[in-house]
């Protein structure tokens, strides 16, 4: 996989959430997403950013336009030096909450991405990544 | 700070969303619409989403509440306007916003806030249905 362009934004306030959703979008258009895929991308996004703020205190976001071969794709990593999850396995199911939300954020954007993976462990902070493609 | 305009039309109050919200600002909508329905005793709300390019869980939940609360309060909410994609990526995203009505567009929300509003107070017409 190469990196055409990697931009990392902090992700610290509800207005940064905005900002992810912004940034990641151009990414989105320049890979040629159609608009839902666009969307998709962009949700998820969201989902993660928030968790980013509100479950590890804050982090950073960066964004990747990435190819394969011919095919276009953004690429999203997510990190934070909070609590990190205990159980990966049950944070990722519809509707498990810790916090006050709907438990969709983790399971949803998953959904809404090609590839998905956290790294995460008690103490150790958590990282999130996701990747859609054209 | 920002603010997103709640307008009164007849009993009916209609909101816009035209920015890109921030979690802060859906919160404070929500609150601002709930006082709004006790003190203008409004029946209906409308809430414009046609300008939202995505619908989250936290929006997702926001509209719910607000449906929720003004139903608590005797009115009607209906949601209008969302964008296809939207609508496919908060499936997806596993929302099922029960509880909110929605509509096509602004002219189809009047349309159907007036008929639950009707139906509410001479619950006759429903029998007809």
């Amino acid at each position: 996989m190469i990196v055409e362009k990697s931009e990392t934004l902090p992700v610290r306030v509800s207005e940064d959430v905005v900002r992810v959703r912004q940034l990641v979008r151009v990414h989105a258009v320049k890979a040629g997403f159609s608009l839902v895929d666009q969307t998709k991308i962009v949700t998820a996004a969201s989902e993660i950013a928030r968790n980013t703020i509100d479950y590890g205190g804050g982090g950073e976001a960066r964004i990747e336009s990435v190819t394969l071969g011919i095919r276009k794709g953004v690429r999203l990593t997510f990190s934070d030096k909070g609590p990190g999850i205990e159980d990966i396995e049950r944070a990722l199911r519809d509707g498990y909450t810790t916090g006050g939300g709907l438990g969709l954020g983790l399971s949803g954007a998953k959904r809404l991405s090609n590839e998905f993976d956290i790294q995460s462990a008690p103490g150790q902070g958590t990282t999130v990544s996701l990747a859609r493609w054209k | 700070m920002d603010q997103i305009p709640i307008l009164k039309i007849g009993d009916c109050l209609l909101v816009s969303i035209q920015v890109d919200m921030h979690d802060r600002l859906a919160l404070q909508l929500q609150d601002d619409l709930t006082n709004k329905i006790v003190t203008s005793r409004a029946r209906g709300v409308m809430i414009d989403i046609s300008a939202l390019e995505i619908v989250d869980s936290f929006i997702g939940r926001m509209l719910n509440n607000i449906a929720a609360m003004s139903k608590v309060l005797d009115a009607v909410t209906v949601v209008v306007g969302m964008r296809p994609a939207v609508a496919i990526t908060l499936v997806e995203l596993g929302l099922a916003l029960t509880g909110v009505r929605t509509a096509l567009n602004v002219d189809k929300g009047l349309e159907l806030i007036r008929h639950l509003i009707d139906d509410e107070q001479d619950p006759d017409d429903r029998r007809e249905e």
